[in-house]
């Protein structure tokens, strides 16, 4: 029995090792270790170390039933211990050979002296087997630990990280709200303090305890009261408090963070365009950059007070520029009525390239300026009053963004959602049922282009100018993400897919080089571990569920049935 | 019947893509006419055009290697494997710094420029392999049975993974790839000069598309690819390891894919974490071109796209008097596999496309 976990922890310690090792290869571990969580105790980098190693523990011993303790602890001690060996191994071959600079860029002598604790080879090795051998057994030991203690705890230790790693946002409050001395209790010029640590510990804590006790009994109570009209007023009850809430943000926020809010509700508009055409219709579009473009091209056009442009103002040149996209959508959409599929998502991709390298070249330069752009573009302004700061573009967006939200909400529930949920699901039997194909996908391109114009006017005018680089392939993929990860076809699911995909790597802009990096790996488990996305809409879920018991009685594995489009 | 019905029963959709189709074989003519018989724009020589189609040739062979893969896998899973083009880079990548670079620095590269490149590229092909074995059991293989969308995205974000990855590990910039003194200069065949480069890489094109011809075709793992892409099931039924089949058929692909690399780094002579992605593309519409699914289809689709590319620009872009026509030579290629896609799904040589194919 016992030999099993022996192999297990070799396994699982080999490929932990491995993350480990590339991680600290291409500079993870060296840049993360700028940032401090808890200052003093932890670093960003040191978590990227120290992570692997715990969940290793944790997984050799998860999953079969409940071993003895010795063998348990020894287990996950040596799926530590193993997941520690590549990185020592690349301390001494760097230490050996200090030329391998020359061929792995970021195996540095800084990253080794992170690796060792500035202990030297050796001695910094055996730390750090130790720790990592250590963190091992203390992951194996979770699994010993009752579930009701032991879900609280990690509850309380994942709010702790989460909210040292952003302390950017509770920082900015607290810079509003509280005295500059209570702020230096709490924070340090990056990450909290012990003291901060501990206490939001203590209280997450609390919560979670009283989650895990009373919460259950409230579950249980809110399932028999399920009365619609309990339902949609509460539902009432919570959109205000939103919208409220919205409404007052930038004041608490500060500059910095509405700007980022701002950089979110730009991305959420053209997400939500994007979830009408992949959630609702099914359409893979990869070139939906394109409208944006159109919109923030026309815009710029319209209102740039330089030699390109014609100066006319704001509110005129936004629906021209948003009926431009609009128009676009249905001209890239008639040629591609009839492809399906991954044949539509290469298609569009190429339309998005091929408006990229024309929009950079000689040929359209006399009229949209190349690789200069456009400047100057006019601000949207109402009778003297104009809009600059992101406290009002922030606004704007706003109100864009919860237009938007609303047609999209309203046209899901009517007639047209119904054409488009039918095609989704089969084209074949939609048409044989009387739902004219060729209106339906059409309409859903051009709605979806029009949110993206909109976006891209807000957009051109925020900045006040616009450059061909801002409309690369790169904003098609990141929007797509963002409708995939939240959810698709799920509106809360888009929006917050925008604040977790735009929102929270705008706070750790220090560690932009590896934003992709972690969207590619974020896409790829995101599909294998959750594929209907962090808030999926109820018919997913529904189906989900439905497929999940038809899985189980078939005796397939329920992820491997996922109900995408 | 009144006209308003006659006009209701005409397929709109169809009569605007005639138009489009029109317009652009008008523009070709119309351009090609001018350039030819009105010399409008630069005047090239007789020698410069042998020159366009060739340099588009060999160009084109590599297109050819690069789509073997995308064509082999849509067989097997009748998937778009988005991150091919980034099996192409890693075996680039990985040639170039850890062998290529070192072996120029000691000078074995000019005392023995076979070696040398036989080294490269078996580094190159070996990286790419294993490239694909990760990604293809990582990110593709649990999700066999998952919508086809799904497979999509997680192809997409090994793309990036893996473009971010040998950046991190071998740094961001553009590296040069040390090409050894005897490809410099020209070669004379037939009394008209080449690049030996040129040359070089277009016969080993030819040759590494013929040996995977051959291998699909002739031994008993090309039987078994050949069983996977016709029915899965069946294939498992006949004894056949569908999972392993699939997971060669990946190999093989990067392996052709690595081959290309090396070609590639020899003509351009630099090589960067960016690179697969166009070349990606790229093949994939001379795939589709070929007819996807279809090995000599690929061959030929790639060949034919080298030299649209390479000659169209001149021809009759500069024809209409298009400015910085060059700059335009992607165009070309994209609006190309918007063309096939939309008028011929199923290329040259292809079948036409079952309806779950399709």
């Amino acid at each position: 029995m016992s030999d099993f976990i022996w192999r297990n922890a070799v396994k699982i310690g080999l490929i932990l090792g491995t993350v480990v090792l590339l991680a600290s290869a291409i500079g993870m571990v060296e840049k993360f270790d700028e940032r401090d969580l808890i200052v003093g105790i932890l670093t960003l980098g040191q978590l990227l170390l120290y992570i692997p190693a715990l969940y290793a523990g944790y997984l050799t011993v998860v999953g079969e039933k409940k071993h003895a303790p010795a063998p348990t602890l020894l287990g996950g001690a040596l799926a530590g211990f193993i997941t520690a060996l590549p990185v020592v191994g690349l301390i001494f071959l760097a230490t050996a050979w200090p030329g391998i600079r020359e061929y792995f860029v970021n195996v540095s002598p800084a990253l080794i002296e992170i690796l060792t604790f500035g202990q030297g080879p050796v001695v910094g090795s055996l730390i750090l087997i130790g720790i990592m051998a250590g963190l091992g057994l203390l992951g194996a030991a979770i699994h010993l630990i009752p579930v009701r203690v032991r879900r609280p705890i990690i509850t309380a230790l994942i709010v702790t990280l989460v909210v040292s790693l952003f302390s950017d946002v509770p920082l900015n409050v607290a810079n509003q709200l509280l005295s500059r001395d209570t702020v230096r209790i709490l924070f340090g010029t990056k990450g909290i303090t012990v003291a901060a640590a501990i206490i939001i510990f203590v209280i997450s804590l609390a919560a979670a305890v009283f989650w895990e006790w009373r919460g259950r009994d409230m579950r249980q109570s809110r399932q028999v009261s399920q009365d619609p009209a309990a339902t949609k007023r509460r539902q009432r009850i919570v959109t205000i408090a939103m919208l409220l809430f919205l409404a007052i943000l930038p004041q608490i926020l500060g500059i910095f963070l509405t700007n980022v809010m701002a950089q979110v509700g730009t991305f959420a508009l053209m997400a939500l365009g994007l979830n009408i055409v992949v959630g609702f219709a099914g359409l893979l579009d990869l070139g939906y950059v394109a409208f944006f473009a159109v919109g923030a091209y026309v815009t710029g056009l319209l209102t740039s007070t330089s030699d390109l442009g014609l100066g006319m103002n704001f509110w005129l040149a936004m629906p021209i520029a948003v009926a431009a996209s609009t128009i676009t959508g249905i001209i890239l959409g008639i040629p591609v009525l009839r492809l399906r599929g991954d044949y539509l998502a290469i298609v569009t991709l190429g339309f998005g390239e091929i408006i990229r390298v024309l929009v950079r070249s000689d040929l359209l330069k006399p009229v949209i300026g190349g690789a200069q752009g456009i400047l100057n573009i006019g601000r949207p302004t109402i009778g003297n009053f104009e809009f600059v700061t992101p406290q009002h573009f922030y606004y704007l967006i706003l109100a864009g963004c919860i237009l938007a939200w609303f047609i999209a909400s309203r046209l899901r529930d009517g007639r047209l959602g119904r054409r488009w949920m039918a095609m989704r699901e089969d084209e074949d039997v939609a048409e044989a049922v009387g739902i004219n194909l060729t209106t339906t996908k059409l309409l859903a391109f051009a709605i979806g282009a029009t949110f993206a114009g909109l976006a891209g006017s807000i957009f051109a005018s925020r900045l006040n100018s616009v450059f061909p680089n801002s409309f690369e392939l790169l904003i098609s993929i990141n929007v797509l993400a963002i409708v995939i990860v939240g959810g698709i076809g799920s509106l809360p699911g888009v929006v917050l897919g925008a604040f977790v995909l735009v929102g929270l790597p705008e706070l750790l802009r220090e560690f932009e080089e590896y934003r992709l990096l972690m969207y590619g790996i974020l896409l790829i488990v995101m599909m294998l571990v959750r594929p209907e996305g962090l808030w999926p809409s109820a018919v997913t879920k529904r189906e989900m569920h439905a497929d999940a018991e038809d899985a189980a009685r078939e005796g397939i594995h329920p992820e491997q049935t996922a109900p995408l489009v | 019947m009144t006209l308003s019905k006659r006009l209701k029963d005409v397929d709109w959709i169809g009569v605007a893509l005639w138009i489009f189709r029109a317009v652009i074989i008008l523009l070709i003519i119309i351009g090609t006419i001018r350039k030819l018989f009105f010399g409008v724009g630069v005047s090239y020589t007789p020698k410069d055009w042998i020159d366009f189609i060739v340099s588009g040739l060999s160009q084109g062979g590599l297109y050819a290697l690069i789509a073997l893969g995308y064509t082999m896998v849509y067989g097997v899973l009748f998937m778009i494997n988005f991150a091919h083009g980034e099996f192409f880079m890693s075996g680039a990548m990985t040639s170039t710094v850890l062998v290529a670079s070192t072996l120029a620095r000691t000078g074995f590269m000019n005392e023995q420029p076979v070696i040398y490149i036989v080294l490269v590229t078996i580094t190159s092909v070996l990286t790419a392999m294993a490239v694909s074995l990760l990604t293809e059991r990582i990110a593709y293989r649990p999700l066999r049975r998952a919508p086809r969308l799904v497979p999509l995205i997680t192809a997409i974000g090994a793309s990036f993974f893996w473009q971010n990855i040998f950046r991190g590990l071998f740094g961001g910039d553009l590296k040069p790839f040390p090409v050894p003194t005897v490809l410099d200069g020209r070669v004379s065949i037939f009394g008209l000069e080449f690049l030996r480069t040129r040359i070089v890489v277009f016969a080993v094109s030819i040759v590494a598309l013929i040996a995977l011809y051959l291998f699909v075709m002739k031994t008993r793992t090309g039987k078994a690819i050949r069983a996977v892409a016709e029915d899965k099931d069946v294939a498992a039924l006949m004894g056949i390891d569908v999972d392993r089949t699939i997971a060669t058929t990946f190999a093989v692909g990067a392996a052709m894919a690595g081959i290309a690399a090396v070609l590639w780094a020899m003509v351009f002579k630099q090589v960067n974490f960016f690179m697969g992605f166009v070349p990606g593309i790229k093949a994939f519409t001379a795939a589709v071109l070929g007819g996807i699914g279809s090995i000599p289809g690929a061959a030929l689709g790639g060949l034919l796209l080298g030299v649209i590319e390479a000659v169209g620009p001149p021809l009759f872009l500069e024809g209409l008097g298009v400015p910085g026509a060059h700059q335009l030579k992607d165009v070309t290629a994209f609006l190309l596999l918007v063309l096939v896609l939309i008028f011929r799904p199923q290329g040259i040589l292809g079948e036409p496309m079952a309806e779950k194919k399709a």
